[in-house]
């Protein structure tokens, strides 16, 4: 690993570190200016009750010592306090209490629209202009323009309300397959297209001619020259695809009840959970920062052509 | 001797130059009138049927969600069961699409005329056509007016990092790198929640819109046009390295007449381009916050909100997924393929 590498990485590890400090910072005082009273939707509770609350999430202290003690639980404990609406529970509890499923769900559905889309992709640049080639791009450019709530919410219909092949309630292992393919839908389309055209890229280049006009065999070519060098620019999508596939799992929880952080970050948007709306978007985003991290020091790794600025 | 003070002057010989024939004359003549880029590209875009058939879409899109409310006879918002002074007729609720409630069945053996409910009604009894109608009206409505927004600021501020480069280049790249690192989804998710509560707009030209919709823009305008800054100052970075430029700096034009002349004609495409391709990326945030009940409040109704209202009811009345479904799928597909064909046209140095 050369000097200006490590230099690399280490200016893009603490760009990303400030980003996620200033996630916390901005959801934290944007949280907090929120007018009126948290507990003020509740029965009329009485002034003691009031306080003893408030005491209870720290908001008797001025707003900084609020933020400075927020900051410390986070960075020290990895603690983001109590849920103001579910009773004696913990944010970060019930964060990853949901990350069990919904990190299954990501994962099967990011590495499913991976495999499926280079392999798709790479057949319709093999076979250019072919009707296969057409048939896979009208498809995927139908499923790049559909949300997934659309799709999410067909596949629901048709093969559990219409045809009953798997229930519609995502508790259940049976119950998790069309989660997966709602949110790998548009990941697969997307990585199929970029597949594509970088392989027909990398197949119009002189190295591949000059290992045809050599004698290398056909599979060999695709396999050893064509294939890995055009995944390259697909590894640049694996950050902005685990963002969809995150905010994704929102819409997709919620319409098949999968027990998921999703699920949860919406019904506490519908309950006005305060604590738990700030601690579910500081860890998704955290999370968010880190693939998107991760996915472009992989880049510039497994390209060595690709300059460090 | 003669004596030459200008030994470089040509010695030319004035009996050398004849007159131009008519042959040559015809030689130099224009063989068809001359052609601009931007009929260049409108020729190129009309030969591309994908893109016509989609801008064709759109249009009668557009105009139908223009037109239709104004002859419509229910209103979106309108309860067709609510009867003064009496408990609402809820035969009116959750109609099938062609089918009537009581009292106008009453109408019609009567021989009145009656105006279809064409898709049915929705479970308060509206007109659920004309829901639709209003639905598309505000995802195309936001889809433009976001990209409006996203387009003017990521213009100017990266037309400024672009072209004064240094270290106000340096100071507006970095906050760029900061707001591009954002999740965004996330931020708007969060925003919408606040300034829902935050904003105050009763008695407003805005009240009717509603805060949802308007903190939708302003989130928009603080995050989406990071982008489109780089992008355009990406554009105008490798311009001014043009050889053209060059040349018209050296013959003395000045720092405006090559942002008129060079600069801006060879950026417009590209920023056409891009602004086309932001729209269904609005529409889809949109649709995708009123899903989530982020978005218009009711009874107005957007695209997202029609449909996150049909899944609750999906196994008793399937067809209310259908219209908005299908709605949202043909905008946003033939505003990909359009801008796609846009790009196409507009672009030469992309081949893809």
């Amino acid at each position: 690993m050369s000097g200006k590498m490590l230099f690399y990485i280490l200016k893009r590890a603490l760009l990303a570190l400030l980003t996620i400090f200033i996630v916390i910072t901005v959801t934290f005082f944007v949280m907090h200016a929120v007018p009126g009273n948290p507990f003020a939707g509740e029965k009329a509770i009485s002034a003691e009750a009031q306080a003893a609350l408030e005491a209870k999430f720290g908001l008797d202290k001025p707003l900084p010592e609020q933020y400075v003690d927020y900051l410390a639980d986070i960075i020290f404990r990895f603690d983001f306090g109590p849920s103001m609406k579910l009773r004696g529970r913990q944010v970060i509890d019930v964060i990853m209490d949901g990350m069990k499923t919904s990190a299954v769900l990501g994962l099967i559905a990011a590495a499913g629209a991976a495999l499926t889309g280079v392999i798709l992709g790479a057949v319709a640049a093999l076979r250019r202009n072919s009707i296969l080639d057409k048939f896979i791009m009208v498809l995927t450019t139908a499923f790049v323009s559909m949300p997934s709530f659309i799709t999410g919410t067909f596949l629901l219909l048709i093969f559990s309300v219409w045809l009953g092949w798997v229930p519609a309630n995502g508790t259940t292992t049976s119950g998790l397959i069309l989660p997966v393919i709602t949110l790998a839908l548009y990941p697969m389309a997307y990585i199929t297209r970029l597949t594509r055209s970088s392989m027909l890229d990398v197949l119009g280049q002189d190295y591949i001619r000059t290992a045809r006009a050599k004698g290398v065999p056909g599979w060999k070519i695709i396999f050893g020259h064509a294939l890995k060098n055009s995944l390259i620019p697909v590894i640049t999508y694996f950050g902005p695809m685990l963002a969809f596939i995150v905010t994704g799992s929102l819409v997709v929880e919620q319409i098949f009840a999968v027990p998921g952080v999703g699920r949860a970050f919406v019904s506490s948007i519908t309950n006005r959970d305060y604590t738990m709306i700030l601690g579910t978007t500081i860890f998704l985003a955290t999370l968010i920062v880190i693939m998107n991290l991760v996915s472009d020091l992989l880049y510039k790794v497994v390209d060595p052509r690709i300059e460090f600025d | 001797m003669l004596k030459n003070n200008k030994p470089f002057s040509l010695h030319l010989n004035p009996d050398l130059f004849t007159p131009a024939t008519e042959e040559d004359k015809e030689y130099i003549s224009a063989m068809r009138p001359s052609s601009t880029f931007f009929k260049d590209g409108m020729k190129r875009l009309l030969k591309n049927k994908v893109a016509t058939i989609s801008a064709i879409v759109l249009i009668l899109i557009t105009i139908s969600c223009i037109v239709i409310p104004m002859f419509w006879p229910y209103a979106y918002d309108q309860q067709l069961g609510q009867r003064p002074r009496k408990r609402p007729d809820s035969s009116y609720n959750n109609l099938a699409p062609m089918q009537y409630g009581e009292t106008e069945l009453e109408r019609i053996a009567e021989g009145e005329f009656v105006f279809p409910h064409l898709l049915g009604t929705d479970s308060q009894g509206r007109d659920y056509f004309i829901r639709v109608v209003y639905g598309a009206r505000i995802s195309l409505a936001v889809g433009f007016f976001a990209s409006i927004i996203v387009l003017i600021i990521g213009l100017t501020i990266g037309s400024i990092a672009g072209y004064v480069g240094g270290k106000v280049d340096l100071a507006i790249m970095r906050v760029v790198d900061i707001i591009y690192s954002l999740p965004d989804t996330l931020v708007i998710i969060l925003l919408s929640v606040v300034l829902g509560e935050v904003l105050n707009l009763e008695k407003t030209i805005l009240e009717r819109i509603g805060t949802n919709i308007i903190s939708m823009f302003i989130v928009f305008g603080l995050l989406y046009w990071v982008s489109m800054a780089r992008m355009i100052r990406g554009q105008i970075l490798s311009l001014r390295q043009q050889e053209y430029v060059l040349s018209a700096r050296a013959t003395g034009a000045k720092g405006f007449w090559i942002i008129r002349k060079h600069l801006l004609p060879n950026c417009i495409s590209v920023v056409i381009i891009s602004t086309a391709l932001q729209i269904p990326n609005a529409i889809f945030t949109e649709s995708f916050l009123s899903f989530l009940g982020l978005g218009v409040n009711a009874p107005m109704a957007s695209l997202g909100s029609l449909a996150s209202d049909a899944v609750k009811g999906i196994r008793s009345y399937p067809y209310l997924l259908i219209a908005p479904a299908v709605v949202i799928c043909a905008i946003v597909l033939s505003l990909n393929l359009f801008g796609d064909g846009l790009r196409d046209a507009f672009d030469p140095k992309l081949n893809a």
